[in-house]
């Protein structure tokens, strides 16, 4: 489960991954795991950690798309929004989507309980519209699709 | 009781899990157990027919038959007619190797993919695997010789001669050199190296080994989209089974060379696929382009000499080294030598994977593989190489797939991806999606990327709104110019493609959107 941040996991995960330089995007993507965003306590250790300007920092978070610096819901969901996918249908899923779900892309349910995404390709474009919840992908989602999964979630 | 232990073929693979391949394995051998019959099942990659997924194997004494798609619904019927004999069944299709998909592919890089476990080292092995490392090893200085002999350019997407580059950074002097695989991925439409990775990621990892010896490198990474989970779990598994076999490490197989591979996740950013950005973002920072010169195999990573190498055509190394640069040059037209593995995707009744040698026609490929669009409708616009590549429409499907013939068309073949069309989709909206990406994933450095996506969304609003339109029209040309002749990398210097190609094909499409 998502934690909340937390100095002491967070010296560990740096610890493990490598304080170094050139392992900060490595050290951002295990502190997305483990707390889902990259919080400004967390940019003011890396920065200590690896001998690096906090604005350096703050330059990378910025750059990546998964490195966000809000909190997600218990669950993320993303859409791909890329051509093969578009071309099924994905425009029409999306809009679905924010419907049943009441958020809207790139948000999170007042009640935390998810975080709706757009994703460029997911690499399952030959089963199109695709989508994944988490860390798992599902492929040739209708809205009964959509809706079963919801529902399970 | 005379029991036989029947081993049944489920992917372990992206496109099969997503349609449900982990719950099956779960039920079937649940199901068998309260049937008391003995089943093993093998977590294999997949074949590529994404459309059959999950599509299972049984290892009769025939050979394997496969049955898809599978759903957790079909299993007991599966049982009752006795398919762990082979036996016909409504979803079976015949023995794997005859299903006509596959049987007509010229499989090469992907022979290995559906056919063995990825987890497990020893099927690499009995299936020639690091034959091509061996000869390698044993004669270190043909290395390169046999992937010039080869033809093979980089499958990433620019078809740049793997040869000249290798040798680059073989004449560099250093005191250390890297090998980096780009496993970005990022194209829409194309999944080839994910297939690769998830379902025979030994190759991968010997591709890299046969580089780190041509050159001198005695260190690796992988550039692993953050989107594919999968493949990061197969190749982590992979790289520290190598190591376990001495395949990776120190004096391999006892030799006197040493390579070892780490794995870096990437961002979520597009241009991170550009090999400057990649070097970039391994280091650990931003993905901004770096000007070229100086070239990556000259100052790469960390500033020193690096192979950049697409996962396909690192994947490709160990064949053409088991079985000789010939064998592979005898494939493919032209300067476009050996096989590319095609994806086919989008509306398209048949989507998967297709390695096939360069020099079929894209209408052949969608026909006779793709089986035609899924909504039975004729296709309207294709578009092949990722989302900066032009879309096509049905008069120019007969172009063959070759390099330069696409060129020639203002097109790119690309990483292979291809993304059909039927007349649903609204070929102004794709061309305003293509200025909205390069916005979304532009990296900044320069105006004509960065602030052209941005306005050229504006104008094809502008037109498809009919408001000045014909200025507009004009205002929009120029701005494809103005990007395509002052953006350093082919981010910002592309888009305009697939722009001006949904304007010059599909006019009507742009007409005044107020009727709806
Ligand atoms: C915007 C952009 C994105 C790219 N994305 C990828 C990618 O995801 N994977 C890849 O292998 N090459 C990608 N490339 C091409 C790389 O810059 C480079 O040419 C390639 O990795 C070299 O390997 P190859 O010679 O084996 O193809 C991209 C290029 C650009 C301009
Ligand atoms: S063209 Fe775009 S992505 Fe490429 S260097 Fe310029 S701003 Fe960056
Ligand atoms: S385009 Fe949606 S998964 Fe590739």
């Amino acid at each position: 489960m998502k934690k909340k941040y937390n100095e002491k996991t967070a010296i560990d995960i740096i610890d493990k991954v490598g304080a170094r330089p050139e392992m900060l995007v490595q050290i951002l993507h295990a502190f997305i795991k483990k707390f889902s965003y990259i919080d400004e306590q967390a940019i003011r250790l890396i920065a200590k950690k690896i001998n690096l300007s906090r604005a350096e920092i703050h330059g990378v978070v910025s750059f990546y798309h998964d490195f966000r610096t809000e909190p997600t819901g218990e669950k993320v969901i993303k859409i791909c929004q890329a051509e093969a996918c578009q071309s099924m249908g994905s425009r029409e899923l999306t809009k679905y989507a924010e419907k049943i779900l009441d958020v809207n892309m790139h948000q999170t349910s007042k009640d935390m309980k998810l975080t709706l995404e757009p994703v460029y390709c997911l690499g399952n474009c030959a089963l199109s519209p695709a989508i994944m919840i988490d860390e798992k992908v599902y492929g040739k989602v209708n809205e009964e699709k959509l809706n079963d999964l919801v529902e399970n979630l | 009781m005379n029991k036989k232990i029947t081993k049944i073929f489920i992917p372990r693979e992206t496109a099969a899990m997503s349609m449900g391949s982990d719950e099956l394995a779960e039920k079937i051998a649940l199901f068998s157990e309260s049937k008391n019959i003995s089943i093993e099942i093998v977590r294999n990659g997949s074949w590529g027919m994404s459309w059959l997924e999950p599509l299972i194997e049984v290892d009769t004494s025939d050979g394997r038959v496969a049955y898809g798609p599978v759903s957790i619904d079909d299993i007991e019927s599966l049982f009752e007619s006795n398919f762990l004999e082979g036996s016909d069944h409504a979803l079976c299709q015949g023995k794997t190797q005859n299903i006509p998909y596959l049987k007509s592919q010229q499989r090469w890089t992907f022979r290995k993919c559906g056919l063995i476990d990825p987890t497990c080292i020893h099927s690499y092995i009995e299936n020639d695997g690091y034959l091509g490392l061996k000869k390698s090893i044993a004669n270190q200085k043909n290395i390169i010789n046999q992937i010039d002999i080869s033809g093979l350019r980089g499958r990433g997407g620019a078809g740049f001669p793997t040869g000249i580059k290798w040798k680059t950074v073989e004449n560099a002097e250093a005191d250390q050199k890297f090998i980096a695989c780009n496993a970005d991925e990022g194209d829409s439409g194309t999944f080839s190296d994910r297939i690769l990775m998830e379902s025979d990621p030994f190759a991968l990892i010997e591709g890299m080994t046969i580089a780190g010896i041509a050159v001198g490198a005695n260190r690796g990474y992988i550039y692993l989209r953050s989107e594919y989970p999968h493949a990061y779990n197969i190749l982590l598994n992979a790289v520290e089974t190598a190591k376990k076999h001495n395949w990776l490490g120190e004096n391999i197989q006892d030799s006197e060379f040493d390579f070892n591979i780490d794995i870096h996740v990437g961002g979520g950013s597009y241009v991170c696929g550009e090999e400057t950005a990649m070097l970039e973002s391994l280091e650990g920072k931003a993905g901004t382009i770096r000007y070229k010169p100086p070239l990556p195999a000259i100052e790469g990573l960390f500033g020193k000499p690096t192979i950049v190498n697409n996962v396909v055509t690192l994947a490709s190394v160990p064949d053409i080294m088991a079985f000789g640069g010939d064998a592979y040059a005898e494939h493919g037209v032209n300067r476009s030598k050996g096989t590319l593995a095609f994806q086919l995707s989008g509306n398209v009744k048949q989507g998967g994977l297709v390695e096939l040698a360069f020099g079929v026609t894209l209408r052949e490929i969608i026909d006779k593989w793709g089986g035609g669009t899924a909504s039975g409708k004729p296709v309207y616009a294709v578009q092949v190489g990722g989302p900066l590549g032009a879309y096509f429409p049905e008069s120019l499907l007969d172009t063959p797939l070759d390099y330069e013939a696409f060129s020639e068309k203002k097109g790119m073949v690309g990483h292979g991806g291809i993304v059909i069309f039927d007349d649903s989709v609204d070929m102004a909206a794709q061309a305003r999606f293509a200025m909205e990406f390069c916005s979304i994933e532009s990296c900044g450095k320069c105006t004509p990327c960065r602030i052209g996506s941005t306005r050229g969304m504006e104008v094809i609003d502008n037109i498809t709104n009919n408001l000045d339109r014909e200025k507009n029209l004009e205002l929009l040309d120029d701005l494809c110019e103005t990007m395509i002749d002052g953006s350093l990398c082919a981010m910002g210097g592309l888009t305009p493609f697939p722009v001006k190609s949904a304007l010059k094909y599909f006019p009507e499409d742009f007409k005044i959107n107020n009727e709806n």
